[in-house]
């Protein structure tokens, strides 16, 4: 049976690598169009920042259960249903730290000087090859800052978590909702040491970031 | 692709904040330079050439090749254009070396042939010894050299500069000026050059165009297009110091002269005949370097007109002295060497004679 620290961040990893894949076609959407109602896609990004966890859970927990539309299809192709499941978890992860993932990838692709994406199209680079060869690396520290964000945001989840997964060992027990556990059936030193465990990897986890960012930052300078 | 000697040609209208661009020109296998106050739309024509903005109406060819047409509607990326643009800032890519700059644009080539036009460019602007340092680490007009090597190493077929060595001092600029113009007449590309600076335009190209709020209205031999300014705003830049309103007070079609009096004061001034009548209001415009200064009556001399007048003012400007004389009421600039000033002995509030030939004033349009 899976440890929920171990959970907890498999959840995180799976969380954050595919915010990365979805989150950075929407930042470099957001970044560069000219569409005059940008801002409302910008809010519905943002949203879960402000949006009580529990709500977003009820109402993952509605569209995700046999009875919502998402749920009943999930269940046909699979035999099991989404809430209360690993999946469930991590498509409720996804949007709950979405902003914490677009946010800095947008702001990272915005700051990208737009004279040197004008040099490499009149050099005759394709957007594609722009994007990977000048604007992704320029914007990597924010890309980088955003995947450790939407990681540590996941690491620490706790509403959604419990609101759609409940509290099940090795499934859906991930370390926030032990430690709650284990407070609530008194067990102060276990939930200690989960709590230590979790401090440290987030706190080693922005050390990281920053030392990486300001050693990049150096460079360019 | 097009053969080479392909000619530019443009044909453009677009509607911009303060007024509508709308010009026409053609551009051979020479140096062009456009030229024309700030925000007069240099920069608007180059960016419609290069594909950054597009037009409303117009095309824009070089040679067989249409880059942008409204008429069929075609019109290409910029990545297909094959456009050189250079502008004021290098805009280096500050991730990559010097070398991996150069070669962005040649990355589809085969690694061989990609390395020895790399190779050969670096040697030819002579920045070899940089070829491994990032732009951070290399001087202004280095950055503007490997700008320049990245951009003619892809081989366009035509090349926009706008001011692109506006920031560099005078002894770079001739050497990349020369390295520039060594590329071009190998090459046989048209290349339109943007600067406002008219001793520039002169020492650039034996062609100018120039652009006032969006239109061309002079296109020929920079002598010839700024020793006869059309408006007053360019005659201002053109380096024509001295502007005056005048009256025409008699024309002598016999002699091609005629006298004028500068508006609100008894100064006659005889100027070229133009096509003017008695009583007509006109605007002089006379160069401060075309001034003659003495400091006694001159006599047996063939200019027409010898005024006496007092220094108001001397001051060293970088390289020549200029006078600010007042003639009655009238003040005139004048630019005279530091070697003249020494040698005639002049000071604050000496009386002077100004001697201008009839044919150093020129008249305005309008």
């Amino acid at each position: 049976m899976i440890s929920p620290l171990l959970l907890s961040l498999k959840l995180a990893l799976v969380t954050s690598t595919l915010l990365l894949a979805l989150g950075l076609p929407v930042a470099w959407w957001l970044a560069f169009t000219r569409f005059r109602l940008r801002f409302l896609v910008e809010s519905v990004v943002a949203l879960p920042i402000v949006l009580p966890p529990t709500v977003l859970g009820f109402y993952l927990l509605l569209e995700l259960g046999s009875r919502g539309s998402l749920g009943a299809f999930w269940e046909r192709i699979t035999g099991h249903t989404l809430a209360f499941s690993f999946e469930g978890l991590v498509l409720g992860s996804v949007i709950y730290s979405l902003p914490f993932a677009v946010q800095p990838f947008t702001a990272a692709l915005a700051s990208v000087d737009r004279r040197l994406l004008a040099a490499s199209a009149s050099l005759g680079a394709s957007p594609w090859r722009t994007f990977w060869r000048i604007t992704f690396p320029l914007a990597l520290p924010g890309i980088v800052t955003g995947f450790a964000l939407s990681f540590a945001h996941t690491l620490g989840e706790f509403g959604v978590v419990l609101m759609l997964g409940g509290n099940i060992p090795g499934r859906t027990q991930t370390a926030s909702i032990a430690i709650y556990d284990n407070v609530q059936m008194l067990d102060y030193a276990t939930a200690a040491r989960q709590s230590l465990m979790l401090l440290g990897i987030s706190f080693a986890l922005l050390v990281l970031i920053n030392a990486l960012n300001r050693n990049r930052n150096w460079r360019l300078q | 692709m097009s053969a080479p000697h392909a000619a530019l040609r443009v044909e453009l209208q677009l509607p911009l904040q303060q007024f509508q661009l709308q010009c026409s020109f053609q551009a051979r296998n020479e140096v062009v330079v456009l030229f024309g106050p700030s925000g007069a739309g240099k920069t608007s024509v180059l960016d419609c050439i290069a594909g950054f903005r597009r037009p409303l109406n117009g095309q824009i060819a070089i040679g067989e090749r249409i880059l942008f047409s409204s008429e069929s509607g075609a019109n290409l990326s910029v990545r297909q254009r094959r456009v050189g643009y250079l502008s004021q800032q290098p805009a280096l890519f500050p991730h990559l070396s010097v070398r991996q700059n150069i070669e962005y644009g040649l990355l589809d080539l085969p690694g061989p042939v990609r390395n020895a036009r790399v190779d050969s460019a670096l040697e030819r602007f002579r920045i070899a010894p940089l070829s491994g340092s990032r732009p951070q680490g290399i001087s202004g007009g280095e950055q503007q050299r490997v700008a320049l090597a990245r951009t003619l190493v892809c081989e366009p077929e035509l090349l926009l500069l706008d001011e692109p060595l506006s920031a560099l001092d005078l002894s770079l600029k001739s050497l990349l000026l020369e390295t520039l113009f060594e590329w071009q007449r190998e090459k046989g590309i048209p290349m339109l050059y943007v600067t406002h600076e008219q001793q520039e335009a002169y020492s650039l190209s034996r062609r100018v165009l120039v652009m006032e709020k969006g239109c061309v209205v002079a296109d020929g031999e920079p002598r010839q297009v700024f020793s006869a300014p059309a408006s007053r705003e360019r005659a201002a830049l053109s380096g024509y110091e001295n502007i005056f309103d005048a009256v025409v007070e008699e024309t002598h079609p016999s002699l091609g002269t005629m006298t004028c009096r500068v508006a609100g004061t008894d100064l006659l001034l005889e100027s070229p005949l133009a096509q003017k009548t008695g009583g007509e209001a006109a605007s002089l415009a006379l160069r401060a370097g075309d001034i003659l200064v003495a400091t006694a009556l001159p006599t047996g001399i063939s200019a027409r007109n010898v005024l006496t007048g007092q220094i108001k003012l001397i001051e060293d400007q970088a390289g020549m002295i200029e006078l600010r004389v007042l003639c009655g009421k009238t003040e005139f600039c004048v630019h005279i060497t530091r070697g003249a000033l020494q040698n005639l002995g002049l000071q604050t509030g000496q009386s002077v004679w100004l001697i201008i030939k009839t044919h150093s004033i020129q008249f305005l349009r309008g």
